[in-house]
């Protein structure tokens, strides 16, 4: 790791590579009421998430893949089944579990920095020098060290998305939620993204599960991709993506795992044109 | 730098259009004194020291007045936006108390607590509290939710969410409210202070008020002049910075 000399010894060990979580989630339901009925997001779904994996669930929207992340990360209850965070329920949202938004939920009234002390702040056993030092190591390993006094409103996207990032990481999570982190962005910055998140992944060793609905995007950052398919939610087709990191988006081997899942997600929906669904 | 000379300037011409009409003799001079009658009176005024005390006097009853308001306010306005019971009842009530004008109070006020500091500080806070009650309440209501829910995953809980979360993110709103309180409490005051007499204290709405009775415009004047200044200064020393701290953090205006 770097720089880690001139920490105080408290400050490295809330910065050590911890072990990263592994999730079971057995057999959960859930429905919504909506006006046009009830909709079932989430049908007996099954899934498990290896410690320290890389995770993308996939489909198009209404499908469930955020409810499922939201259950993960407490914020919604199952209606029935069961999710395990190494092997213990979870119950409410706690900072084992850090989860990443679509809009990157900055606080305005904080600054850069502030926002990523935010959840150290809730961390007891640290003095503010070891918060300080921790903040610091994750906008450095983000690329916003520069930054660290300015006003959220003053940033890009991008860079919004990587104080989410920084903010995520800085508790020191065991499993990251990352709910369609980069779609907002433009093309060029989400590349740059692809490639922080896989470098950071590889450094601190976190389960991510990912949701998406861009194929290439889970492609190129899972280890496994899960298709889901929407009314009701289900898993529809698991998918190992079996290629080198750091893994680029636009190179050919990509492509073809990209292409495989594109026509599995487009037989599904033809399949379900026909049955009159 | 040419901002605040052509500021000056325009000041200047002011003066120097009052002093002309006070010259072409429209009105009779006992209705309309010239600028430096109204300067002297001030100079007086502040060399025997009335201007001063009754300044005191008035700011005291004012600060401590929107003080109280604020303090009950804010946790009030807090309390309505989190159940549904207390907006239905006491917020409702706040927004139909927020439209009649504090001064309708001075009468009830009078009544109940006679003529005592008592009566003019409970004016000043009718004229606070329902403004920071009502500002809070939609202050909160428009924190959008996703900020709570990003808390939640860092483990933040119940009272910390409100000091830590939803209580910042509702600043802009609760400063306007803050804001609007401190222009309908100073206007109450002054309304107070003209309408009643209050024998522990001459306030400036006092001082007005004799000098109405005793058709010294000059002194009328000097101290309209007085009231506008202390809310300028209101404004320039305690409102403005905040608000330009707000729009800086949150990027709403190049002020």
């Amino acid at each position: 790791m770097r720089r880690l000399a001139a920490r105080s010894s408290s400050a490295s060990q809330e910065l050590e590579v911890i072990a990263p979580s592994k999730l079971a989630i057995d057999n959960v339901s859930k429905s919504f009421q909506s006006a046009s009925g009830t909709v079932l997001a989430l049908d007996h779904v099954s899934l498990q998430v290896d410690e320290g994996e890389f995770v993308c669930l996939v489909g198009a929207s209404g499908c469930g893949k955020t409810t499922l992340l939201n259950i993960i990360a407490g914020l919604e209850k199952p209606d029935s089944g069961n999710v395990l965070a190494d092997g213990k329920p979870i119950t409410s949202p706690g900072r084992d579990r850090l989860v990443m938004f679509q809009e990157p939920a900055l606080f305005p009234w904080l600054d850069v920095f502030g926002n990523v002390l935010f959840g150290l702040k809730l961390k007891p056993n640290l003095t503010n020098k070891d918060r300080r030092d921790v903040a610091k190591y994750y906008l450095e390993l983000v690329g916003l060290t520069r930054f660290e006094r300015a006003n959220i409103h003053e940033l890009s996207g991008g860079m919004k998305q990587r104080v989410a990032l920084a903010r995520a990481l800085a508790p020191n999570p065991r499993v990251l939620l990352m709910d369609e982190p980069f779609a907002a962005l433009d093309a060029l910055t989400r590349e740059q993204l692809y490639g922080d998140l896989q470098r950071i992944w590889e450094e601190r060793k976190k389960t991510i599960v990912f949701v998406t609905h861009n194929v290439r995007e889970a492609a190129c950052l899972g280890e496994r991709v899960l298709l889901f398919s929407p009314h009701p939610g289900r898993i529809q087709e698991e998918f190992a993506v079996d290629l080198p990191r750091p893994r680029d988006i636009n190179s050919v081997d990509l492509a073809g795992y990209a292409t495989k899942i594109i026509r599995s997600l487009r037989k599904f929906s033809e399949e379900r044109r026909e049955d009159g669904r | 730098m040419k901002r605040f000379l052509s500021a000056a300037l325009f000041f200047v011409v002011l003066l120097f259009l009052w002093q002309a009409f006070f010259r072409a003799k429209i009105w009779s001079p006992v209705l309309l004194p010239s600028p430096l009658q109204v300067a002297n009176y001030l100079k007086g005024a502040i060399e025997d020291g009335t201007l001063g005390h009754a300044t005191v006097i008035t700011m005291r009853r004012l600060l401590i007045g929107y003080f109280i308001g604020i303090v009950v306010g804010l946790p009030l306005g807090l309390l309505i936006a989190r159940w549904n019971l207390l907006r239905d009842t006491l917020g409702t009530t706040a927004l139909g108390l927020q439209t009649l004008p504090s001064v309708c109070w001075v009468p009830l006020a009078l009544l109940w607590f006679g003529q005592t500091e008592a009566a003019m500080l409970f004016v000043v806070v009718m004229g606070t509290l329902w403004s920071v009650i009502i500002a809070t309440e939609t202050g909160v209501r428009n924190v959008p939710p996703i900020y709570r829910r990003a808390a939640l995953t860092m483990g933040s809980k119940r009272l910390h969410i409100w000091l830590k979360v939803i209580l910042p993110a509702s600043l802009p709103f609760i400063v306007s409210g803050m804001k609007q309180g401190w222009a309908f409490a100073w206007r109450s005051l002054m309304a107070a202070e003209i309408f009643v007499t209050i024998l522990t204290g001459f306030g400036l709405g006092q001082l007005l008020h004799y000098g109405r009775e005793l058709s010294a415009m000059d002194q009328v004047i000097a101290i309209m002049l007085v009231i506008v200044v202390i809310g300028l200064l209101a404004d320039k020393i305690f409102f403005s910075p905040i608000e330009k701290f707000l729009h800086r953090r949150w990027g709403t205006s190049q002020a």
